[in-house]
C-alpha cells in the first residue's frame, strides 16, 4: 500500500519538474519585452478609464507616452498639470502646462424660458429624440434634457435639475474628460478653461437663429444684436449666424458684456455680485436700481446653474 | 388560399374610414411653402430668386445630382420669400415659399381630362421625362423613380409590380385613386413597362379593397401584360420586399436590390404621376392626402398642391378636433408626428391622420420578458429585442452582425410587444450608428 503513494509522489514529481523545464525554456523562448515604465506610468494614472486623453483605456495611454518622444500632445484631463509633471518625471521628459478645463451646458433654456409646445413620448434618448425631431419646443438646437449627457458621466459629475429640466455640471467633480461633449447630439455642451477663481463668462446659448425666431422659441436666447460684440474691447466676442461666442483665451473677465445683453444670455459664473454704483442724477438713479436688480438675478441664475450645494 | 409574405407579420385593426369617399380637389391655397428636399438624395438647387413671377408647374428648384429629383411650382404667383423654414421634423430646411396669385399653368401641361392612351416614345426618353417631371415614390419613401427605373448594367428587369397594397391602416388614397383613375393608372404601367422594356406588369392589391381588384381587373382586359392579383391583407405587405416575396416567391438577398431578382417595384401613386407626366406633361406638383382618424367630423381624401399647410388638410375635414393628441403624417405604423400643424404638404404624404388624446399615448416602458413575439412578427427574420439590448449597450459591431441594416422599419414589432418597449427606436439609432460605420470603412 505504501508502495503506491511512495511511486504516485515520485511519478507525480517527475511530471511537474520535466514540465517546469518545458515552462522554463518556452518562457525564455517566447519572452516579450515590455518597457516596465508603461506599468509604472499606468499606476499612477486615475485608471478611470474614461477616453478623455483620446486613447481607449489608461494603459494605452501609457504605452502611448513611452513611446512618444515628448508629451507635447498627450494629456490626461483627468489627472491634470500634476499628473502630467509624476508622468514626465517617471519617463524623464518635458510636461506641457494646460489650463485647466470644465464643462459648461450652453443652453439657459429651462421650462420657463422656453416653453413646450408638444410631448415628446419615445425612447428617453437624446440622440434618438434627435433623430426623430427638433424637440419639445421651438428651438431646434436646445437641450432635449433626457439625460444622455449624465449617462454618459464617468465621475458622477452631472444631474439633472428637475426644476429646470437641464443638466448640472457639479464643478469640482468634473474632470473636463469630455464623454458629455461626445455624448450630447446637439452639440451643446462645451469644454471651456475654468478661468482665474474659477470665474468664466460664456454665452449660455447655441441657437443659429435669425433675432427673432430665436427670441420667439426662448427667452434667453441670443439674438446676435451685437451689442457685447461691441462692448467687447478685447476682441473676445465673435458673432457667427446670429450667435455670440466668447473666446476663452481672449477674455480677460471684465464682465462689460453681460449686463448689455438684452436677453441675459450671457452667464458669469463664480463672481462676487457687483457693487451698487452711486446714483448721480435723480433720475438715471432708477435705471441703475434696476440694472443692478438685473445683475443680481443674473448671478442667482448662474449659481443656481452652477452651485450643487444650492441643489442639494 | 390568397398569395401573402411568408415571414412575420401583423394586421392592426384597418379602420379605412374615408375608403368611400370621393377624391376632392381642395382649394388652392393664398400661400404655399415649398422645401426643396422632398425626396431621398442630394437637395434640389434653387433657381428662382426673391421677387420673380413664377407658373403653376414651372421647375423652382433644379436637381442636383444622380440621386435627387426637380422640384416644380405648385401654384402660380409670385416668390416671397427663400428661407429656412420648419419641416415635419421641427427642423429648419430650405424652401420657397410662393404668395399665389390666379391659377396660370406653364403652357405645356395638357389641362384636358380626357384619357390618352397611346404613347410614341423610346425607353430613354420616358425615363427623362419622368426625371424632368421631378416624380419620385409617392409611397411614401420619396425615392427619384428615375434612378429606379435606371437599370444598373449587368442586370436585367423582367417584371413591373404596381403596388397597390395600401397595408397601412386608415390610409385610402392609393385605394381612391385605383377606383377613379384606374385607367390612367393602367397607362402609366405600360409606360413603365416600355421604360424598363418588360412584357409582364402584376399589380398588388390586398382583399379588403375587393372593389378595386374588381374594377381593375375589368380594366386591365385592354391591356396587355399587365395582371390583378388580390393579396391577404397583413401589414407591412406594402414593403417592397414583401410584395415581391408575395408575389413572386422570390427573396430579395440581404442589403441587395429589388433589381437583383429582376423586379421593379412602383406605387400607383406614382404609376398616374407618371401618366400625366408623359402623357400630358403634368409635371408632380400635387397629390392625393387622405385626411382622416376617428375624431375628424369629414374623413376625406384630397388632391393638394404640394406645399399647401397641414392646417388648410385639416380645416376642410372639418377642422381639429378637441380632444387630439397626436397628428401623424402618414399612416399609425409607419407614419411620423407632426411637432406642429403649420407643416407643408410634401411628395411624400400620403395622408394625415388625427389620434385623439386617449389613444395616442405611448404605454409605460416595461422589462423584456423574453416572449419573442417581437420575432415572430418581423417581415425581415431579425430579432429586434437583441437588436435594441445591444444597440443600447453601444455594440455597434454586433448590432451590424445581426442585420440591423435590413430592417424596414415596419413597427411591427413596436406594436406588438406587450412591454412597449420601445424597439423600434432603438434599431433607427442603431442604423444610423451602423450606416455611419459602414460609410468611414468605405471611405
Amino acid at each position: 500500500m505504501s508502495d503506491i503513494v511512495i511511486y504516485t509522489i515520485i511519478t507525480v514529481s517527475a511530471i511537474g519538474v520535466v514540465a517546469a523545464i518545458i515552462l522554463y525554456l518556452a518562457a525564455q523562448k517566447f519572452k516579450v519585452y515590455e518597457d516596465p515604465r508603461i506599468d509604472k506610468v499606468e499606476e499612477a494614472l486615475p485608471l478611470a478609464n474614461c477616453g478623455g486623453c483620446g486613447y481607449p483605456g489608461c494603459r494605452n495611454f501609457a504605452e502611448e507616452c513611452v513611446k512618444a518622444d515628448n508629451l507635447d500632445l498627450l494629456f490626461c484631463p483627468v489627472g491634470g498639470n500634476e499628473l502630467m509633471k509624476t508622468v514626465a518625471a517617471i519617463l524623464e521628459k518635458d510636461a506641457v502646462e494646460k489650463a485647466p478645463q470644465v464643462a459648461v451646458i450652453r443652453c439657459s433654456g429651462s421650462f420657463e424660458h422656453r416653453p413646450k409646445i408638444n410631448n415628446y413620448d419615445g425612447a428617453s434618448n437624446c440622440t434618438i429624440n434627435a433623430q426623430l425631431y427638433s424637440g419639445d419646443t421651438g428651438c431646434e438646437y436646445g437641450c432635449l434634457g433626457l439625460g444622455e449627457c449624465v449617462d454618459a458621466c464617468t465621475f458622477d459629475a452631472m444631474y439633472m435639475d428637475e426644476q429646470t429640466g437641464l443638466p448640472v455640471v457639479i464643478e469640482d467633480k468634473c474632470t473636463s474628460c469630455g464623454d458629455c461633449v461626445r455624448a450630447c447630439p446637439k452639440d451643446i455642451i462645451e469644454l471651456r478653461n475654468k478661468g482665474k477663481k474659477d470665474r468664466r463668462i460664456f454665452v449660455s446659448c447655441i441657437n443659429a437663429d435669425k433675432g427673432g425666431v430665436a427670441k420667439k422659441n426662448c427667452a434667453v436666447a441670443c439674438i446676435g444684436c451685437t451689442k457685447c460684440e461691441k462692448e467687447c474691447k478685447y476682441d473676445a466676442i465673435v458673432i457667427e449666424n446670429f450667435l455670440a461666442y466668447i473666446d476663452f483665451n481672449k477674455c480677460v473677465l471684465c464682465r462689460k458684456c453681460a449686463p448689455v445683453c438684452p436677453t441675459n444670455a450671457i452667464l458669469e459664473i463664480n463672481f462676487p455680485p457687483k457693487k451698487e454704483r452711486v446714483p448721480k442724477v435723480e433720475d438715471k438713479g432708477v435705471l441703475a436700481e434696476k440694472q443692478a436688480d438685473e445683475n443680481t438675478n443674473l448671478i442667482e441664475l448662474a449659481k443656481k446653474n452652477n452651485d450643487p450645494e444650492a441643489k442639494g | 388560399m390568397l398569395k401573402t409574405f411568408a415571414k412575420g407579420g401583423v394586421h392592426p385593426p384597418e379602420n379605412k374610414l374615408s375608403a368611400g369617399q370621393i377624391i376632392e380637389q381642395l382649394s388652392i391655397p393664398k400661400t404655399v411653402t415649398i422645401p426643396i428636399s422632398q425626396h431621398i438624395g442630394a437637395p434640389a438647387t434653387i433657381i428662382v430668386n426673391k421677387n420673380d413671377q413664377v407658373k403653376t408647374g414651372q421647375v423652382i428648384a433644379k436637381s442636383s445630382g444622380f440621386v435627387s429629383a426637380n422640384i416644380h411650382s405648385s401654384v402660380s404667383g409670385k416668390v416671397t420669400k427663400i428661407d429656412a423654414i420648419p419641416d415635419s421634423s421641427g427642423y429648419r430646411k430650405q424652401s420657397i415659399v410662393i404668395q399665389v396669385e390666379g391659377d396660370e399653368w406653364d403652357e405645356k401641361i395638357d389641362k384636358s381630362t380626357q384619357v390618352k392612351r397611346d404613347f410614341n416614345l423610346s425607353s430613354e426618353e420616358i425615363i427623362q421625362k419622368i426625371g424632368e417631371a421631378g416624380i419620385v415614390g409617392l409611397g411614401g419613401a420619396t425615392f427619384p423613380s428615375q434612378v429606379k427605373l435606371s437599370v444598373p448594367k449587368g442586370m436585367k428587369a423582367e417584371l413591373l409590380i404596381i403596388n397597390g397594397v395600401e397595408c397601412e391602416p386608415y390610409l385610402t388614397s392609393d385605394h381612391r385613386l385605383m377606383l377613379e383613375k384606374g385607367e390612367e393608372m393602367l397607362v402609366g404601367t405600360k409606360i413603365l413597362m416600355k421604360a424598363l422594356q418588360v412584357e409582364k406588369a402584376i399589380v398588388g392589391i390586398e382583399n379588403n379593397k375587393k372593389d378595386a381588384i374588381e374594377h381593375l381587373t375589368k380594366l386591365a382586359k385592354n391591356f396587355d401584360g399587365i395582371a390583378i392579383q388580390g393579396l391577404k391583407v397583413k401589414y407591412p405587405q406594402g414593403g417592397e420586399k414583401q410584395l415581391i416575396k408575395a408575389l413572386t416567391k422570390r427573396e430579395v438577398p440581404s442589403g441587395g436590390l429589388p433589381i437583383s431578382v429582376g423586379t421593379v417595384v412602383h406605387n400607383v401613386g406614382t404609376a398616374y404621376a407618371v401618366y400625366e407626366a408623359v402623357q400630358k406633361n403634368k409635371p408632380l406638383f400635387e397629390r392625393v392626402v387622405t385626411v382622416t382618424g376617428k375624431s375628424v367630423s369629414k374623413p376625406s381624401n384630397f388632391i393638394v398642391r404640394i406645399g399647401t399647410s397641414v392646417n388648410e388638410l385639416i380645416e376642410a375635414a372639418g377642422g381639429l378636433p378637441d380632444d387630439t393628441g397626436k397628428i401623424i403624417s402618414g399612416g399609425p405604423m409607419m407614419g411620423k408626428a407632426l411637432s406642429n400643424a403649420d407643416v407643408p404638404v410634401t411628395k411624400g404624404t400620403s395622408g394625415i391622420l388625427i389620434i385623439p388624446e386617449g389613444e395616442s399615448r405611448r404605454g409605460k416602458i416595461m422589462d423584456c420578458i423574453r416572449c419573442s413575439k417581437c420575432v415572430g412578427v418581423c417581415p425581415m427574420g431579425l430579432e429586434p429585442f437583441l437588436l435594441m439590448s445591444v444597440t443600447e449597450r453601444s455594440m455597434y459591431d454586433r448590432t451590424e452582425k445581426e442585420r440591423v441594416m435590413d430592417c424596414i422599419e415596419c413597427g411591427s414589432c413596436s406594436y406588438t410587444c406587450p412591454s412597449f418597449r420601445p424597439l423600434l427606436d432603438y434599431i433607427r439609432l442603431g442604423k444610423a450608428e451602423v450606416g455611419k460605420i459602414i460609410r468611414s470603412r468605405k471611405a
